[in-house]
Order: structure tokens, then sequence, then C-alpha cells
């Protein structure tokens, strides 16, 4: 609860997407022209030093806001504000190398993310050089070692190309490469998804000790409840382009509000009780083009009434959570 | 309780008997499983789990007889009720493939053919195994599609693939598996490209359509979760060797092997945050190098020196089976 502005914030963030067909289908067709929205009116901030994390699945559109955060969409409609400023009015004004330096992202798949004709050196480098930060070579060449034993690398892995690494060594240089320009927020997109378990947890931990040495704010971004948990100070849950609950994040998984929530974390298979059934959850995600009325989730909650297939509940904050749903009083 | 593994039983479904299958490369073969030994009884759900590169898909591949070229068997032998079905010729294998062991693959888009419908593709297939006119086995379609919880069977008969979502699309899929009703079905990470709450559905599809049928599965994945709520059996594997089979329960309640215990270890509970994850330090070994002696020694910190230059073998260690030098020490 502090007076100054959240650290991040972002207010009524929409971002449609024109899907329709080319024009002269449109013509012959007559097919009216088809706007998918990805993400609808979403609000949530960050605190300095902590995590958010968006949790749903695949659709809800995580993922476009994590490139309409770090500037690689524009936003349909509302605004991202980081210390108060606005950051895609500052993306399109000569400040914005200053605003890009301070947010930096790490991609889902280290195989796509990575350059294979570069060495690991002149991957690292890169942002340096690109933000005007570093020209010495010797210093440059200092600072990516630094840069790799910082993710748990040897220095001397930065002559060795991606291709002589495996995944989790890769993700790491991915990291190494956002951390290079001493960001302070980091934007992560499924940043363990691709990563098998044993070296997921090697990347979870590096990615908690840079938070606590650095101070960094991470939005991180996830369809794995279990990951989240353990990463995260709140979580928010999306459902085709809404934010349906938004929780700290003992909170949320103690006590969970949302039908929604409640089903993602019943579908979780439990290691420990083993042989136990999942009761598995009806339904799939409708097609966003042509979603429900009403509370878009009502076609699969087993609390749906009339009220929700006619009207659509606002984000209402209640305690320390925020919740969309009739049901819940 | 005597393991399943013990030679005085009765033949069991599916026999692998220290398979090996080597890759020739230029730079010399590449020895992808080496010596790997289990068995499937009739109706059993077996598990097979690991980290990428362990094996696990190729071993399926080489019992459904798809290994891909230079890849071959090289040592050992697979047997379904008792007969070799690992140096079959092509036709001959087709027609086990299908009729016997049914194969579910992991992308359930790249699975089906996307230029023909659903309907022509189980009928295809139906007719391929079993003899029956095009109504019957239409009829047939229709039925195994309800059966996976398909509804309008009829109308979506006419369906083409990219007309149906992912979690659809692995229902058809397992259809198509089932067509011919095979006795053995292998799963290779079959509910991976899923979303958790599809993911449920078709795990509990599987599980109950091959109960009815008695069919036996063998599920490759990486996730432990699915295994622990769907396996009867185990069998973990590590750098192209089964390092621990054994009843699910005691594999992830007890662990004999450290690579097992510490792969449950790193896993985030959704009940319980904690501070910091275990982690297992290094990665999984390259083929072409693969460490003398117990393959794992160099990511375990119980390691002695025994351990680098002697392999051990599977050892019983309790109601599971351990390659592990510790538990010949220990002498359970």
């Amino acid at each position: 609860m502090s007076t100054s502005a959240p650290f991040i914030d972002v207010q009524g963030l929409s971002k449609h997407f024109d899907v329709s067909a080319s024009f002269l289908n449109r013509l012959i067709e007559g097919k009216p022209k088809q706007n998918l929205i990805a993400v609808n009116g979403v609000s949530f901030q960050i605190e300095q030093g902590t995590t958010l994390a968006l949790v749903g699945e695949s659709g809800c559109g995580k993922s476009t806001i994590a490139k309409l955060l770090v500037g690689l969409y524009e936003p349909t409609q509302g605004s991202v504000k980081l210390q108060g400023v606005d950051v895609h009015a500052c993306y399109r004004s000569p400040r914005a190398l200053q605003l890009r330096r301070r947010v930096q992202m790490i991609f889902q798949d280290p195989y796509a993310s990575l350059n294979p004709r570069w060495h690991v050196q002149d991957i690292v480098a890169e942002p340096l050089l690109e933000h005007g930060l570093m020209s010495n070579a010797t210093d440059i060449e200092q600072r990516v070692g630094e840069l790799l034993s910082k993710v748990g690398l040897n220095p001397l892995d930065r002559i060795k190309y991606p291709h002589q690494f495996s995944g989790g060594q890769r993700q790491r240089i991915s990291i190494a490469r956002a951390l290079a320009t001493q960001p302070e927020f980091l934007v992560c997109d499924e940043p363990t998804s691709a990563l098998d378990v044993s070296v997921q947890a090697q990347v979870l931990n590096i990615m908690q000790d840079l938070q606590t040495q650095h101070g960094l704010t991470y939005l991180f971004i996830s369809h794995n409840l279990a990951v989240v948990r353990h990463v995260s100070d709140r979580v928010g849950v999306m459902y085709l382009g809404r934010l349906v609950e938004l929780a700290p994040t003992d909170q949320l998984f103690l006590n969970p509000q949302h039908p929604y929530t409640r089903m993602l974390l019943e579908a979780i298979p439990k290691l420990r009780d083993t042989g136990r059934a999942r009761t598995p959850v009806q339904g799939e995600v409708p097609n966003p083009l042509n979603p429900p009325s009403g509370c878009t989730f009502h076609p699969r909650c087993p609390q749906a009434t009339d009220r929700c297939k006619q009207e659509r509940p606002a984000l209402r904050t209640m305690g320390r959570i925020q919740i969309a749903c009739h049901a819940v009083t | 309780m005597h393991s399943t593994q013990d030679c005085n039983k009765t033949m069991a479904l599916l026999d692998v008997q220290n398979l090996v299958v080597e890759f020739p490369t230029r730079r010399g073969n590449l020895r992808v499983l080496d010596g790997i030994s289990f068995s499937i009884e009739k109706g059993e759900i077996l598990g097979v789990v690991g980290e990428s590169g362990a094996g696990k898909s190729l071993t399926g591949a080489s019992i459904i007889g798809l290994l891909e070229t230079p890849g071959r068997v090289s040592q050992g032998q697979i047997l379904l009720h008792g007969q070799r079905i690992d140096h079959l010729n092509q036709e001959e294998m087709r027609h086990v493939r299908g009729k016997k062991i049914g194969a579910i693959f992991q992308d359930p888009l790249t699975s089906l053919n996307p230029l023909y419908s659903m309907g022509q593709q189980l009928i295809e297939t139906i007719q391929t195994h079993l003899p029956m006119n095009h109504q019957q086995a239409q009829q047939r379609a229709i039925d195994l599609l309800k059966e996976t919880g398909i509804s309008a069977a009829e109308e979506r008969l006419h369906y083409y693939p990219h007309q149906f979502s992912g979690g659809m699309r692995q229902r058809v899929v397992i259809a198509l598996a089932l067509a011919a009703e095979p006795e053995l079905i292998v799963a290779d990470e079959p509910t991976t490209a899923l979303d958790v709450s599809i993911q449920a559905q078709i795990i509990s599809l599987l599980k109950n359509i091959c109960k009815q049928r008695g069919a036996a599965v063998m599920l490759i994945t990486h996730d432990m979760g699915v295994i622990a709520e769907t396996c009867d059996r185990v069998a973990v594997m590590y750098a192209g060797r089964i390092v621990e089979i054994g009843p699910v329960v005691d594999v992830i309640h007890s662990p004999a092997h450290p690579y097992t215990a510490g792969l449950m270890a790193s896993i985030p509970d959704i009940f319980h945050s904690r501070e910091r994850l275990n982690q297992i330090d290094g990665a999984m070994p390259r083929l072409n190098a693969i460490p003398s002696g117990c393959a794992f020694h160099p990511r375990c910190d119980k390691h002695t020196e025994q351990c680098k230059t002697h392999r051990p073998e599977l050892m019983h260690a309790g109601a599971t089976q351990a390659a592990c030098w510790l538990v010949a020490k220990e002498g359970v």
C-alpha cells in the first residue's frame, strides 16, 4: 500500500487481432470483418521486486500480454505504465532505448530464441552493443564472462555455439542475455516449459537467486500451476482473454474461489496420492472468435445459473483477492 | 512379494529381453538403448518415465517396429505372446502393428492425415485389420468415436482433422489405435501437447477404455504426475538404461535409485511450497560420451569409486529393482 505509483500498472489492456479473410474473399463470399479479441480489458499491478504469475490454458491470451508489455505489440485499448510512465507512448518516442534497457524478455523455446550461427559471446553481448553500454572489446568480454558465471555457466563457454549446449544451459544463456542490460523488469514467457524437470529446477533456482540479488521484478507466464506456486507472489488466472481471479499465491492455492481456478487445480495430477483418478472437467475452451455470452466460462461451469449466461461478471475486489464470478459473494 | 520379473512366471504379454538398439554413424556406433529388459502383463499399465534423451521413445519405437533408419536392434529380443517380433520384415510387422499393438503419439495433428476425413481414416484402418465391409466398418467407426466420447459421431465422421480441437483429435487417435482391438497400446507422450484440463479427460478415457477391453498399455511420459495416477508399475530410464523399475507406489514414495529420488524432489509440489527446489546438477550425458561405470555417477552426490568403474545391474531393493551399488551395499 505505498503511496507512489506501482512499479508496473496495467489498466484496461486489450488487444484485438484482425483475422478477416482477404478483401477479395470478403467481397465475393460476403463475409464480414472478423476480430479476434485476444486480451480483453485486463488490469493488474506488480510491485517492485515481486513476481506476478499469469496462468491459463492455451489461447487465453497470456503470451499476448507478455508481448504487449515488452512493446512487441501495440495495445488496441488500455495502457501499461512503468513507474508512472506510459510505456507504449515511450516506445514510440526517442527515449525508447532507455526503456527497453529496463524491460527484457525470456522466451519459451531456447532452441528458437538463440541464433545458431552466433557464438555465445556475440549473443550475450548484442544487447550491450545495441544499447551502447560498452564499446571496448575486453570490457565486453569480461562482462559476458561475468554474466555467464552469474547463471552458472563457465565464462569460457562464450566461445561455443548454442548447439553445444543442452536445453537448460541454452535457457541460461537467454537469461544471461536478458540480464546484460541490467534490467529491472523481466517478462518470462513459459521459461521452463521446454525443459526437463531436473533442469527446470536448476533454471527456477537461478531465477530466484537473481531476484533476491538484484531486486528484479518478474511477470512469469506459465501453464504449470506447480511451478507458479513455487515462484510467484501473486497469481492471475486467465480465461479467454480476461482475468477471472487475481490473488496472493498462498491464498489462491489454499482457497481458490473461481470455479475455473478450482477446476485447474483439480485437473493437476497429484504425485502424493497414487492411483487416485482426477475428476476431469467436461468441455473444452470455446472458440475465441465466437465466445459464449455472459460469463465465458458458463458452458463448463458446474455452478452456472441463468444469470451467468446473460450477464458477464465484472472483476470485483474481495479482501485481498479480485474475482469475476457471480457465484462467489 | 515376488517381482513380476522373476523367471518362473507364466508368459507375459510383452517381454523385452536385453534389448540393445544402435545407430551406426560415421563416428562410430551410438548405443541408444543398452540392455533393456522388462515385461508387461495382460491388462497392465506400465509407465516409462525419464528426461529427454533417456531412450523412452526409442523403446516404444522398437516395440512397434518403427525405429528410424539407420537405427537397428543389434542384440536382445522382443517377444509378444512368446513370439519374436523384433526381426520381422516390414510387411509382417504391418500385420502386428495395428492388429496386435496399437500406437498413440504425442502430437495428434501429425498422426492424422489432413487430407482424409476422420471417417475415411478410421474405416481404412478397420478394414485393413478386420474382415468387414464398408457398411460394417463405418458402423464400427461410429461406435468407436462414441466410445471415445465424441458426440454426434455420425456427423463428425465427415469432418477433417483441422475441424477438431487438440483434445478431440487425440480422442480420434485413441479410436484409431483401438480400431482392431489390440492387446497392447504403446502411448508415447499422449497428453504432452494438451492443456491440463484436457489432459485429465484423455488420461481417464485411456485408462477406462483399456480396462474395459483388458488391453495393456505402455505409457511413455516425462510427467511423474500422470504416471502416479495411471500406472501399475513404472520404469525409470536414464541414458539408455532402466535404472529403477517397480510398483508405482514404491517408486514414488520410497525411490531406491538416487536419480529417481532426485527426479522426485525436483518436481515442484502444488501443495507444499518450498523455499528452494532440489536440483540435480549437470545434464543427461550425450550418447557419444556416456560415462564409464554407472552413467549417473557424475551427477550423483553419493557416488563411490566402484560407481566410476563398474556398471550396476538391476538389483532387488525392497519392492522395486534398482541399478545402483548403494542398494547392493545396503543389502536390501
